[in-house]
């Protein structure tokens, strides 16, 4: 009876993880599909020069950050893929989904002040290991930042053939 | 204070550089707030607490940078950059560095 008790905690923590985290993760999927269309007229580029015949209003620095945690299921997961070595897809979803959020939230930061164009694109990722009795659960830390512009009236209609 | 992570103020001309500025802060997490991960851990998805934490984390080491600026007699950061450090298990140290500068209208 102990070791069946013992053996269906576990089981059901796996189940419930996979169930809400999976519908978790499509939700999340969806809502940041949903609103990258929304803030598509902000360009963002990794440059680090100034573009050519922008006029440029002013420039300010914005930052956007997420935490996201891993759930049970994938943890699980990605500690059996770890005995065998090759590639750890569930996490390689959890940290997508970090860095399509941050870049959002910069976006947002960036059109909320004006801005219509980002520099300079950094990412900045933490991992952080919850170690309980010896388990890790990771949770990353995403932070994405740059400079933002805002330009003047005239070169922003040219700017639309980017 | 003019802040950007690219080596110029865009539309200013940089006259003077006043060398290094940086500033840190060390975070600990909260027990009711790890509780609440705890959960999160198992569902999976974002810990909010954590990201006010990390972000309110990071606008006190840019202030402290933008102190460290404005004691030099600066008026802009260039070529900003932010680091993440985990110290410990349950803290992190954020360091925002540049340098600063005095910039003029073009």
């Amino acid at each position: 009876m102990g070791t069946l008790v013992s053996l269906l905690i576990p089981i059901s923590l796996l189940a419930v993880g996979y169930g809400i985290g999976h519908w978790n993760e499509r939700r999340h999927l969806k809502s940041l599909a949903r609103r990258e269309e929304i803030y598509k007229d902000v360009v963002v580029t990794n440059w680090k020069r100034l573009p050519e015949g922008l006029s440029i209003e002013s420039a300010f620095l914005c930052t956007g950050s997420v935490v996201i945690a891993s759930d049970y299921f994938k943890t699980f997961a990605a500690g059996l893929k770890n005995l065998i070595g090759g590639r750890l897809r569930t996490l390689e979803t959890l940290l997508m989904r970090a860095r399509r959020e941050a870049v959002l939230r910069m976006t947002k930061t960036a059109k909320a002040n004006g801005a219509s164009f980002i520099l300079n694109t950094r990412f900045e990722t933490m991992m952080v290991m919850r170690t309980r009795r010896g388990r890790g659960a990771p949770m990353v830390e995403m932070l994405a930042y740059g400079t933002a512009l805002r330009l003047a009236p005239t070169s922003t209609e040219q700017d639309t053939s980017h | 204070m003019i802040l950007s992570n690219i080596e110029a103020i865009p539309g200013k001309r940089i006259v003077r550089h006043l060398g290094l500025v940086g500033g840190n802060t060390i975070r600990a997490r909260h027990v009711g707030r790890d509780i609440m991960a705890g959960l999160k851990n198992l569902v999976g998805g974002e810990i909010k607490s954590y990201t006010e934490l990390m972000s309110s984390a990071r606008a006190e080491a840019t202030e402290r940078m933008i102190q460290q600026a404005r004691a030099r007699g600066a008026n802009a950061i260039v070529n900003i950059r932010y680091s993440t450090a985990s110290v410990m298990q349950a803290a992190a140290e954020i360091y925002a560095y540049g340098t600063a500068v005095v910039v003029e209208d073009e």
